[in-house]
């Protein structure tokens, strides 16, 4: 049984297609990003076709704003509402293992805080045992730490992995050509649409009014986390091509990655929160302000624990810092396909597959 | 809200939709202390104007959006072809040729344009069509005029317009319940047209106008226009019409909007209540033909018209807001939509025996005419043959009247002893002293911003 039908008659899917019909008829957003050129290209709306598009909305709000006919309108227009509750139905009904997903959304925070708890327990614990090492390996072996973390690499990579299969499958994707991926990524990399269109940002936490501040605040969050990446990835190839063990001083690749990673990081991630925090949270999706909230804690916490860590290095606060740092690491990468986090995986398909609709 | 009264404003500007919005803009820009005083509630601001997508502009070259040329005798005879020769032509001219500094100075103020929306492209050089539609554009500007320091009051509807000897003394308003007389030293009125007002559109059209429904806004009652032509204001305009178009019978009564077209006509047979065919369906392209329907369904009984089509035909035309009626034969779907099923079997009957072989052609006037049959339909006319059909209920939906106050170049209004010494005027309100009859898409918006611009520096200019 496919997807679609389990999902048939879905209420999020229903009310989605509704309000597309009449911006079908409308049209008058058309500039303001890739969703409505993609609507037009179409008549109906098939459970896929509204999956896509949903997972292309970036959820910029100009759609909202500029509508004639939001509420108490009698056709009740709030489409960035709309495709968010039809985007994040759909992140859940992907997710693997099937079930997983929805149990975050209502009580995310308490898991994502009791996992982090656990794991530095774990990590404190392992650490008391007597073993060998110079700096952070005198806490925990080096052994150790990729026993633990291989395994809760693999295992989110796999299971978001098999989300995007189930994705691709029902979005009707096609073999991917090199141009998708890299239209794709040049999108994301601008985060072409939240600029609505022209450059003027979206509407987030100043109603009607334009700003770029979402947009730069995402992208903060968004180059902070790929810099701590690739600060963790060349401190990995460092260790194993060139035999060169951690501690590392300042003046090292993976320090000068991970330190105004990490800051732009904490920066982005408070910026977002205060933005979210004055934007209207009827134009979002419905349930899921829990199920955002605990992802941008974990990120905080990754973040500050490992700016801390480096602060402190050579500290007794070490003991304390460094299983919180692995274990909330470790949460981050064991809970991402649960987590708001997958939301980038999904809207670079979904960018891709409508490259592939272009031509 | 009663501190509105203890001030007195260099400027009252009467309404909140696109021509108000230019006039109090231009005014707080000089430096005048403005207050806009629009009747409805905050959420549905902006009149008609919220619901607008694109403004019509002369330019000499590319610009903007806009594609190639635009001149202006070409606008202007597109202007003669509509109205039939009944536009004053001073100020028709002086619309046109202002219209391309407008374009620059409403991006300046917050506008956004787009390139021609998809489906539109016939549209692509004379038009401009705002980012977001109208809304957009109306809330930019009130974002502005906020930012310029202009006072808003919403749901503040005007009564009644203090004028003695000729002069502008104070507007009194209701806001929220509440009764005030606001004073200003001059005023322009921006509150559009009456056809949200049905009994003054049944008194002036007939009783039939109670079937109709209005496309735009519920507020534009006329309060304002019908206070100044008691008082003595000169009038321009045909008192009795409206512009109507036709549009999918199912609309909501008022503010339906652009989606409640219906495009399918030319490639359908219609037919009215008693399920007879009263019009050559296929007389021309359908942006052409469709302000006509309006009035031809308007002058059928019960004012209804029935749009049939078949198979081959449903993906000719954009998409419509209501999915339409659909059934396996024509008589299945004349009984779901309640008409009589015999008479409009033979009706299709006749129809489809009148066709003729020949290539159709979707997009241009093809010659594909029926035969022998009375009214004729003198292209596309294809045999409605291939299940499932589909129909569509059609009724008039008045866009705006053309009765309004007279205005002079300045936009200042005349009253019974020549010029009023302080009152101005933009937009519909004024609109028929250049559209006497017809439209032209996208004049509203240029007219509503070409004398908006020029009321509100003439009044500014006045007090300063
Ligand atoms: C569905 C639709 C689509 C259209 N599309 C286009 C288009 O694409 N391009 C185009 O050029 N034209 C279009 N038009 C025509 C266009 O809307 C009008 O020409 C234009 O908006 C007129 O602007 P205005 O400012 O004079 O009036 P409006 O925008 O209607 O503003 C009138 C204002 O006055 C207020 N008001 C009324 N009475 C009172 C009172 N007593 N006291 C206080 N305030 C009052 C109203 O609330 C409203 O804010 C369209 C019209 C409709 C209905
Ligand atoms: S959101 Fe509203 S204005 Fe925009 S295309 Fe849809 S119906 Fe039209
Ligand atoms: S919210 Fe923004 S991104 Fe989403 S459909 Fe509307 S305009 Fe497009």
């Amino acid at each position: 049984m496919s997807l679609d039908q389990v999902n048939a008659g879905a209420p999020a899917l229903e009310e989605a297609r509704r309000q597309l019909e009449i911006c079908n008829a409308c049209r008058y957003c058309e500039g303001y990003c890739a969703v409505f050129p993609a609507m037009t290209r179409q008549k109906a709306f098939a459970d896929g076709d509204l999956t896509q598009l949903a997972n292309l909305c970036h959820n910029c709000r100009g759609c909202y704003y500029a509508c004639q006919y939001t509420e108490p309108h009698e056709f009740a227009l709030n489409l960035p509402a709309a495709l968010a509750d039809v985007r994040v139905e759909s992140w859940e009904r992907y997710a693997w293992p099937t079930g997983l997903a929805p149990m975050f959304q209502r009580n995310g925070l308490a898991i994502a805080m009791a996992v982090i708890a656990g794991f530095a327990l774990l990590f404190a614990a392992v650490a008391a045992l007597p073993g060998g090492g110079e700096g952070f390996y005198a806490y925990l072996s080096h052994g150790a730490m990729v026993a633990i973390f291989l395994p809760a690499f693999v295992f989110p990579m796999v299971a978001i992995g098999i989300a995007l299969r189930r994705y691709w499958a029902d979005v009707g994707g096609k073999a991917l050509r090199a141009s998708d991926v890299t239209g794709a990524l040049h999108d994301a990399g601008r985060m072409k649409n939240l600029d609505g269109g022209q450059g003027q940002g979206c509407n987030f936490e100043d109603g009607d009014r334009f700003s770029n501040a979402r947009r730069i605040a995402h992208q903060l969050i968004l180059y902070g986390f790929l810099l701590c990446f690739a600060s963790t990835s060349v401190a990995t190839l460092m260790h194993y091509l060139m035999g060169w063990e951690a501690p590392y001083g300042f003046w090292t690749p993976p320090k000068m990655l991970g330190v105004p990673g990490g800051i732009l990081l904490v920066a982005g991630v408070l910026w977002m929160a205060s933005l979210k925090v004055k934007a209207d949270h009827d134009l979002g999706a419905k349930n899921v302000a829990g199920g955002e909230i605990w992802f941008y804690i974990v990120l905080l916490v990754v973040a500050a624990s490992g700016l801390l860590l480096y602060a402190l290095g050579g500290t007794g606060a070490v003991a304390v810092m460094l299983p919180l740092h692995l274990g909330s690491v470790l949460t981050f990468f064991l809970l991402m396909p649960y987590s708001k986090m997958v939301h980038g995986f999904f809207r670079l398909a979904a960018l891709m597959r409508d490259r592939q609709d272009k031509g | 809200m009663s501190d509105l009264a203890g001030v007195d404003w260099d400027l009252v500007v009467v309404g909140g939709g696109n021509a108000a919005l230019c006039a109090a803009i231009e005014a707080a820009e000089t430096g005048a202390r403005v207050v806009l005083l629009e009747g409805a509630p905050e959420f549905y601001r902006g009149g008609n104007s919220r619901h607008t997508r694109n403004f019509r502009c002369m330019h000499r070259g590319p610009l903007s959006v806009l594609t190639d040329a635009y001149g202006e005798d070409e606008y202007y005879d597109d202007l003669i072809r509509v109205t039939k020769g009944q536009t004053d032509e001073g100020l028709a001219r002086l619309a046109i040729t202002t219209s391309e500094d407008c374009l620059p100075w409403m991006e300046n103020h917050g506008v956004r344009f787009q390139p021609s929306l998809s489906g539109t492209l016939s549209l692509s050089r004379t038009n401009a069509f705002f980012l977001g539609g109208g809304k957009a554009l109306v809330n930019a500007y009130y974002n502005t005029a906020e930012d310029l320091g202009v006072a808003i009051a919403y749901e503040a509807q005007v009564k009644h317009v203090v004028v003695t000897g000729g002069r502008f003394e104070a507007v009194e308003v209701e806001i929220g319940g509440e009764r005030l007389t606001i004073r200003g030293r001059a005023v322009v009125l921006a509150s559009g047209g009456f056809q949200s007002d049905l009994d003054w559109l049944a008194r002036a059209w007939g009783p039939a106008a109670r079937n109709f429904l209005i496309r735009g806004t519920p507020y534009n009652r006329g309060v304002v226009l019908k206070d100044m032509l008691d008082q003595g204001a000169e009038s321009v305009g045909d008192p009795t019409q409206c512009h109507a178009v036709a549009i999918d019978g199912r609309a909501p009564q008022y503010d339906g909007g652009i989606v409640t077209r219906l495009d399918c006509v030319p490639f359908s047979v219609v037919v009215n209540r008693d399920g007879e065919r009263f019009y050559d369906e296929g007389e021309d392209v359908w942006p052409k033909r469709y302000a006509i329907w309006g009035r031809l369904v308007a002058a059928q009984p019960d004012q209804v018209g029935y749009s049939l089509i078949d198979a081959k035909s449903r993906d000719l035309f954009m998409p419509s807001v209501f999915p339409p009626i659909e059934a396996g034969s024509i008589g299945e779907l004349a009984e779901k939509m309640g008409l009589p099923r015999e008479k409009v079997e033979a009706t299709v009957a006749a129809f489809n025996a009148a066709c003729r072989p020949g290539t159709f052609h979707p997009t241009e006037l093809d010659g594909l005419a029926t035969e022998g049959l009375e009214p004729a339909k003198t292209n596309w006319a294809r045999p409605l043959d291939t299940p499932p059909y589909y129909g569509y209920s059609l009724r008039p939906g008045v866009t705006f009247t053309y009765l309004g106050l007279k205005v002079d170049d300045t936009a200042r209004v005349t009253g019974p002893e020549g010029r009023y010494e302080n009152v101005w005027a933009a937009g519909e309100i004024m609109a028929g002293s250049i559209l006497g009859q017809g439209y032209l898409a996208g004049f509203g918006m240029t007219i509503g911003t070409v004398f908006g611009r020029i009321a509100g520096r003439e009044a500014a200019a006045h007090v300063a």
